[in-house]
C-alpha cells in the first residue's frame, strides 16, 4: 500500500501487537485473584517511571481523581500521557511529571482554557502530538481489536493530521483516501467505575465514554470504584459489565473517587470547588497552593475526603438528580 | 423592545438554525444553550448528540461538560465515544455545532495554537477535541464565533478542523466525505454562509442594528455579499424569557 502523506508528529508509544498478545497471555492471570488494594499500593505496583499512561473518563466526569492525586504524591516521572484531560492532567503537568502527550483536548470546558497546559506548552516543557477525540479512541479500539492500525475518515486535510503520527493511504478496495491510525497500547491505564467485585469485574452506569476501548488497550489496568460488590451481584447482571476481571490488575475502593468531578446517578460535581480551582490555577503559585493543600497536604484519599468534609460530600449526594 | 446582550443574541440566532426532528452534534458552550432553547421553542424533537455517548437528551438542565450526566438526562441512548463518532462518520448526523478561536474564508477553524510555532506556541489552546471529527463527518457544520478582525483571518494559523480547505473540491480531494462542509457562521454581528461555487464565506444577514460596514470592518478578509442582505430578527421576548428562566437559570453562561 502506497503512503500518500505522513504526519510529522512522533509516534510516542511504539508497539508490537505480537508482544501485546504475548503479554496478555503471560502477564494477565485468568484465575480469580483478589485484587483489592489501596491507591498507594496500586500506583506503586502498576505505574512506573517512563510509562505511557491513560485515564478515563476525563476531568470532571467519572474521573479517577483519587488515583491521579496518588500518582502525583508518588512523583512518577517522565510519563507520556494521553488526553482528553481536565483537572487530572492539570495536576500531572503542574507537578512536571509529563514529558509528552498525545493530545486531543485539554481545557476546562465551560471555564475555558487550561493554564496548566499553557504554562507547560508555552514553556516548551511538554511535547505535544495532535489527534481528534475520535482518532485517539479509535487508536485504542485498534489495540482492543488486536490489529496494528485502523482506517478512518477523520483528520484528513487538516493540520491536526499534519502534527499527528497518522498516515494517509489509498484504500486498496475502493481507491478513496483514508487516514490510518496506529494502534495505541498503553503501559498503564486508570479508570473510575461505579462498582466492581474484588477480582475486577467492573460496571459503569450511564455513558461508557472510552472505558471499553481503554481497558482493552492497556497492559496494566487499575480500576477504582465507588462501591465493592459481591461477585454474585455481577453474575446477576453480567450485561452491565464493561470491564471483565482478567483485564484488571488492581481494584481500589474509592468512594467519591471522582471528586471534584461528578459520578452520574451518585453525586454531583462540586461547582464551588471547581470555580475556586479555575481561579487559583491561573498562576503557577496559585496552582502550587492548590496542590500543597489537596494533593501533597494529605496522605491518602481518606484524608482528602476528610479535608473536603462530610457535609459538602453529603450535599453533592443529595443534590444529584437521578434517572 | 427587550434588552439583550451579545451572548443572548448569539444563542438565539444559533437556536433558530436547529431543526425539529434533526440530529445535531453539540459542542461545549453556546451550542448547548442553543440546543436547549430550540427544544423549548420550535424543535421539541431535536436530537442532541454529545461526543462521549449521550443521544437524544432532554436538555432540561444545562450541560457544563460534553460528558456530564446532563448530556444524557432522559436520553434515548447512553453509549460511548466510538459509537457517536462512528454514527457521524456513516452519515447519520445532519448538523454539527462548533466554536473556534480563528476562522478563514473557507471555514477552516483553529483551536490549537496562536503565534510562535506548534512546538513553542505563544498561546496554546485546548486542541481538536471532537471538533475535527464533527467538521469532517457532519453533513452541515454551523460555526459560532466572536466576530473580531483578529479571529476572521485570510489564513488561519493552524487548521484544527477542516472547512472547505483551499476551495472547491479540496475536501473531496483530501478524502473527506463528499457533500459535507461548513454551512453557516453565526456571530454577534452577522450570519454568513458559503458561496456555492467558490466556497468562500458570504454575508447573508446582519444582526439587528448592525451595518454591513461594521461587519466588514471586523472581518480580516474579503467577504462575499449575498444579492440581498437581510437584517436578522432580534431575540423575541419569549425567547429571552425561556433562555433566562428555563435554559440557564443558574447563570452559568449568560
Amino acid at each position: 500500500m502506497q503512503i500518500i502523506e505522513s504526519g510529522i508528529g512522533e509516534l510516542l508509544q511504539p508497539y508490537s501487537m505480537e508482544e501485546f498478545r504475548e503479554w496478555n497471555r503471560t502477564q494477565k492471570p485468568k484465575a480469580f485473584v483478589d485484587k483489592l488494594m489501596s491507591e498507594q499500593e496500586a500506583i506503586a505496583r502498576f505505574v512506573r517511571d517512563g510509562d505511557y499512561v491513560g485515564k478515563e473518563l476525563y476531568g470532571t466526569v467519572r474521573a479517577p481523581m483519587s488515583l491521579s492525586r496518588e500518582l502525583v504524591r508518588q512523583g512518577k516521572k517522565h510519563l507520556r500521557a494521553v488526553g482528553q484531560g481536565v483537572l487530572e492532567l492539570d495536576l500531572w503537568l503542574a507537578a512536571g511529571l509529563v514529558d509528552a502527550m498525545d493530545l486531543t483536548y485539554h481545557g476546562l470546558e465551560v471555564y475555558g482554557i487550561s493554564y496548566a497546559l499553557r504554562r507547560a506548552a508555552e514553556g516548551g516543557k511538554v511535547k505535544l502530538v495532535e489527534w481528534s477525540n475520535g482518532a485517539i479512541t479509535w487508536r485504542m479500539k485498534a489495540a482492543a481489536m488486536g490489529v496494528p492500525f485502523i482506517p478512518v475518515k477523520s483528520m484528513l486535510g487538516s493540520d491536526t493530521f499534519r502534527y499527528s503520527a497518522a498516515k494517509v493511504v489509498e484504500c486498496p478496495f475502493t481507491g478513496e483516501k483514508v487516514c490510518l491510525l496506529p494502534a495505541l497500547v498503553l503501559d498503564a491505564a486508570l479508570i473510575h467505575a461505579h462498582r466492581a467485585d474484588r477480582y475486577g469485574n467492573a460496571q459503569i452506569d450511564g455513558i461508557s465514554g472510552f472505558a471499553f476501548e481503554m481497558s482493552r488497550a492497556a497492559r496494566r489496568l487499575i480500576v477504582s470504584v465507588e462501591e465493592i460488590v459481591d461477585t454474585e451481584e455481577i453474575r446477576l447482571y453480567p450485561d452491565r459489565t464493561t470491564i471483565p476481571y482478567y483485564l484488571v490488575d488492581a481494584v481500589v475502593h474509592a468512594p467519591f473517587g471522582s471528586h471534584p468531578g461528578e459520578m452520574v446517578y451518585a453525586y454531583e460535581r462540586d461547582e464551588e470547588h471547581l470555580r475556586d480551582y479555575v481561579e487559583v490555577s491561573k498562576t503557577a503559585e496559585g496552582m502550587q497552593g492548590y496542590m500543597d493543600r489537596y494533593v501533597y497536604g494529605v496522605k491518602s484519599h481518606q484524608e482528602y475526603l476528610k479535608l473536603i468534609g462530610a457535609e459538602r460530600l453529603d450535599m453533592l449526594k443529595r443534590t444529584c438528580v437521578g434517572r | 423592545m427587550t434588552e439583550y446582550n451579545r451572548t443572548e443574541l448569539l444563542i438565539c440566532s444559533a437556536s433558530r438554525l436547529m431543526e425539529d426532528n434533526a440530529t445535531a452534534f453539540i459542542g461545549t458552550g453556546i451550542p448547548m444553550l442553543a440546543a436547549s432553547l430550540a427544544q423549548k421553542m420550535h424543535a421539541p424533537n431535536l436530537v442532541p448528540i454529545f461526543e462521549f455517548g449521550g443521544t437524544g437528551a432532554l436538555l432540561e438542565r444545562l450541560p457544563r461538560a460534553v460528558g456530564e450526566s446532563r448530556t444524557f438526562y432522559r436520553a434515548v441512548a447512553a453509549s460511548g465515544i466510538c459509537d457517536i463518532v462512528e454514527t457521524a462518520q456513516r452519515g447519520f448526523v445532519e448538523y454539527g455545532f462548533l466554536g473556534g478561536a480563528q476562522i478563514d474564508p473557507y471555514g477552516n477553524l483553529n483551536s490549537t495554537v496562536i503565534g510562535g510555532t506548534h512546538d513553542l506556541p505563544k498561546v496554546r489552546l485546548p486542541g481538536s477535541g471532537g471538533g475535527n471529527d464533527v467538521g469532517s463527518h457532519c453533513w452541515q457544520t454551523i460555526i459560532i464565533m466572536q466576530h473580531e478582525k483578529r479571529r476572521f483571518l485570510e489564513k488561519v494559523e493552524f487548521i484544527t478542523t477542516p472547512g472547505y480547505l483551499t476551495g472547491p473540491g479540496a475536501r473531496e480531494a483530501a478524502g473527506l466525505p463528499a457533500g459535507t462542509g461548513p454551512y453557516r457562521v453565526v456571530t454577534s454581528l452577522a450570519v454568513m454562509g458559503f458561496h456555492p461555487q467558490s466556497k468562500r464565506m458570504m454575508l447573508l444577514q446582519v444582526q439587528p442594528g448592525v451595518s454591513v460596514e461594521q461587519v466588514l470592518e471586523n472581518t480580516g478578509f474579503e467577504l462575499l455579499m449575498a444579492e440581498r442582505i437581510e437584517e436578522n430578527a432580534p431575540p423575541a421576548a419569549e425567547e429571552l424569557r425561556i433562555l433566562r428562566e428555563e435554559v440557564d437559570p443558574e447563570k452559568i453562561y449568560i
